[in-house]
C-alpha cells in the first residue's frame, strides 16, 4: 500500500512487534463483529437453509424475475444517459458561449437542476406534470428525472473539462486563424474528452444507482421487484430476496467503478495528456456534485 | 399561490425535519467516517480490509436500498429504530459515512511523501508526524470533498420522503393532490428550501476553500 510509505517508517523490532500485537486486536474486533452478525442472523432463523435456496430455486421464478427487473433498472439507466449526455453536452456550450444572453440563462438553468434533489425532479415528472396536462408513464417520470439533473450535473464536468485544458492551446489554436467552433472540435474536445473520462464515468456510476428511486413512484426496477416478490411469498424470505437485490447492485456499481478506477489509470499513463499539477482542480469546480 | 401561503407552517417543520436530519447524519457520518480513514490507513490489516469492505459495500450500494434495509430489512432480524426519522438518520449517516472515509484518506494521501519522510528525520514520533506535519495538511486538502459530500447529503436527505420522513420533498407530494392547479408553486417552494441549503453552502465552502488552500 502506497500510504504506509508515507506515514510509516520502516518499522524496527519494536515496531513489527506493536504491529503484531495490533493485528491480533484487530482480528478478534473482526472476528467479534461478525460472530454478532451470525448470532443475530442465528437467533432469528434467517440461515436455514431452505430461505437460502429459493434464490436458487429455478420453480420459485426469483431469479428469474430479479433478472428482469435488472434489465428495467440498465434499460431507464441507459436512456437517461443517453438523454443527459447529449443535452448535458449543448448546456455546456451554452455556459461557455461568449454572448452573455446565451450564458447567463444557461447558467441559471445548470445551477438550478444541480442544486436540487433528484427525487423532487421525479416526484415533479410522476406527480406535477400530470397536473399540467402532461401525462408520462413511469418509465418516462423515472428517465425525464434523471435526465434533467444529470443534463446539469454532466454540463458542469463537460465545462471544468474543457477549461482544465491550458490556454495556450487555444490560444495558439486562435492565432492559427480557427473560428472557434474549430477551436472547440479540432483542439479543446479531444484533449478535454480524456481528462474527463473517469469524472463521466463515475457520475453515469451514480446514475445508475439513482434509477433505484424508481422504487419510489412505483417503477419495476430491482428494488421494486425485491419488494413485490416478498409481499407473495411473504416475510420469511424478506431478508434473502433484499440480500440478492443489494448483492445485484453492488456487483454491477462494482464493475462500473472498477472500470472508471482502470480508466483513471490508463489516463494517468496516457503520454498525450499533458500532466497538469492542477489538474485536480477540476473537481472543486463542480461543488454541488451528488456522490 | 394559496397552497404556499397556506401551508406556510408544513414547508416551515419540512424545512426544519430537513435540516435536522442533515445535521444528526452529517454528525455520525464525520466520526463514523473519520474512524474508517483511521482504520484504513493503519498498519494493521484486519483493520484496513474492514474499512476497505465497508467503503465499496456502501459506495456501490444506491442509498436508497440502504435506507430500504433499515426499515424494511432489519425489523426481520429484530432490530427496529424507535421512529422513521432515526432509521433515516442512520440510512442517511452509514452511506455517507463511506464517502467522508474517503475524502479524508485521499486528503491524507495527497500530503507529499517528503513531509513525513521530513518530519521523521529531525526526530518526531508518529503521533508527532501525524499531529504536526500530516493532518494540519490534509485538513485543508479535504475542505473541497468534504463540503461536496455534505450538500450531496442535504439533497440525499430527499430520499427521507419514500420512507415516512416528513422533510421538504414530502411537504410537496403531500399538498399537489389537495391543490392541483398549484403543482409549479408547490414544487418550487421545496425547491426553495433546498436551494437555500445547498447555495450558502456552495459558497461558504469558496470562502474556506481561499482562506485555506495550500500550496504545493
Amino acid at each position: 500500500m502506497s500510504q504506509e510509505s508515507v506515514l510509516y517508517d520502516t518499522l524496527g523490532p519494536k515496531g513489527r512487534r506493536n504491529v503484531r500485537i495490533g493485528t491480533v486486536i484487530g482480528v478478534v474486533f473482526v472476528v467479534g463483529i461478525i460472530a454478532w452478525v451470525l448470532v443475530r442472523l442465528e437467533s432469528t432463523g434467517q440461515l436455514e437453509a431452505d430461505r437460502w435456496a429459493i434464490l436458487f430455486d429455478p420453480d420459485s421464478g426469483v431469479a428469474r424475475s430479479l433478472g428482469r427487473a435488472l434489465l428495467n433498472t440498465l434499460r431507464a439507466a441507459f436512456v437517461a444517459m443517453a438523454f443527459s449526455m447529449v443535452l448535458g453536452a449543448f448546456l455546456a456550450a451554452g455556459r461557455l458561449s461568449d454572448h452573455a444572453w446565451v450564458r447567463r440563462p444557461v447558467s441559471v438553468i445548470v445551477q438550478f437542476f444541480r442544486g436540487i434533489p433528484l427525487l423532487l425532479l421525479i416526484f415533479f415528472a410522476f406527480l406535477g406534470l400530470p397536473k399540467l396536462g402532461i401525462n408520462l408513464d413511469l418509465f418516462w417520470s423515472l428517465v425525464v428525472g434523471l435526465t434533467v439533473y444529470n443534463m446539469a450535473v454532466l454540463a458542469e464536468i463537460f465545462r471544468a473539462g474543457i477549461l482544465s485544458i491550458d490556454r495556450g492551446q487555444s490560444e495558439a489554436a486562435y492565432a492559427l486563424g480557427l473560428r472557434k467552433s474549430q477551436v472547440m472540435r479540432i483542439v479543446l474536445v479531444p484533449q478535454a474528452v480524456r481528462r474527463m473520462l473517469p469524472a463521466i464515468v463515475s457520475q453515469l456510476v451514480t446514475l445508475l444507482k439513482d434509477t433505484s428511486l424508481g422504487f419510489v413512484i412505483g417503477y419495476f426496477e430491482l428494488l421494486r421487484q425485491g419488494r413485490s416478490i416478498v409481499e407473495f411469498l411473504g416475510p420469511r424470505y424478506g431478508l434473502q430476496i433484499y440480500v440478492a437485490v443489494a448483492v445485484m447492485y453492488i456487483a454491477v456499481n462494482l464493475s462500473l467503478s472498477l472500470l472508471a478506477r482502470y480508466l483513471d489509470i490508463r489516463t494517468a499513463r496516457n503520454p498525450k495528456v499533458v500532466t497538469d499539477p492542477y489538474a485536480d482542480e477540476l473537481e472543486p469546480v463542480v461543488p454541488l456534485g451528488r456522490e | 399561490m394559496d397552497a404556499i401561503t397556506e401551508n406556510l407552517d408544513l414547508y416551515w417543520s419540512g424545512f426544519l425535519t430537513t435540516i435536522s436530519l442533515s445535521l444528526l447524519a452529517g454528525l455520525l457520518a464525520f466520526s463514523l467516517g473519520t474512524i474508517l480513514a483511521a482504520f484504513r490507513v493503519s498498519p494493521f490489516p484486519p483493520l484496513s480490509w474492514l474499512g476497505t469492505v465497508y467503503v465499496e459495500v456502501f459506495r456501490n450500494t444506491p442509498l436508497t436500498v440502504v435506507w430500504f434495509f433499515m426499515v424494511f430489512a432489519l425489523p426481520l432480524l429484530d432490530i427496529t429504530f424507535s421512529s422513521f426519522f432515526l432509521a433515516g438518520v442512520f440510512a442517511l449517516g452509514l452511506y455517507t459515512a463511506a464517502f467522508v472515509c474517503e475524502s479524508l484518506r485521499s486528503g491524507i494521501n495527497a500530503v507529499a511523501a517528503g513531509q513525513a519522510e521530513a518530519a521523521r528525520a529531525i526526530g518526531l514520533n508518529f503521533g508527532q508526524t501525524l499531529r504536526l506535519v500530516v493532518l494540519p495538511q490534509a485538513f485543508r486538502t479535504v475542505v473541497p470533498p468534504l463540503g461536496n459530500v455534505w450538500i450531496a447529503m442535504v439533497k440525499n436527505s430527499s430520499i427521507g420522503a419514500a420512507f415516512a420522513v416528513t422533510e421538504l420533498t414530502a411537504v410537496a407530494t403531500r399538498l399537489v393532490n389537495t391543490y392541483p392547479a398549484d403543482v409549479i408553486a408547490i414544487f418550487a417552494g421545496s425547491a426553495t428550501g433546498y436551494l437555500l441549503l445547498t447555495i450558502p453552502s456552495g459558497l461558504a465552502l469558496g470562502v474556506v476553500e481561499r482562506k485555506v488552500a495550500v500550496l504545493r
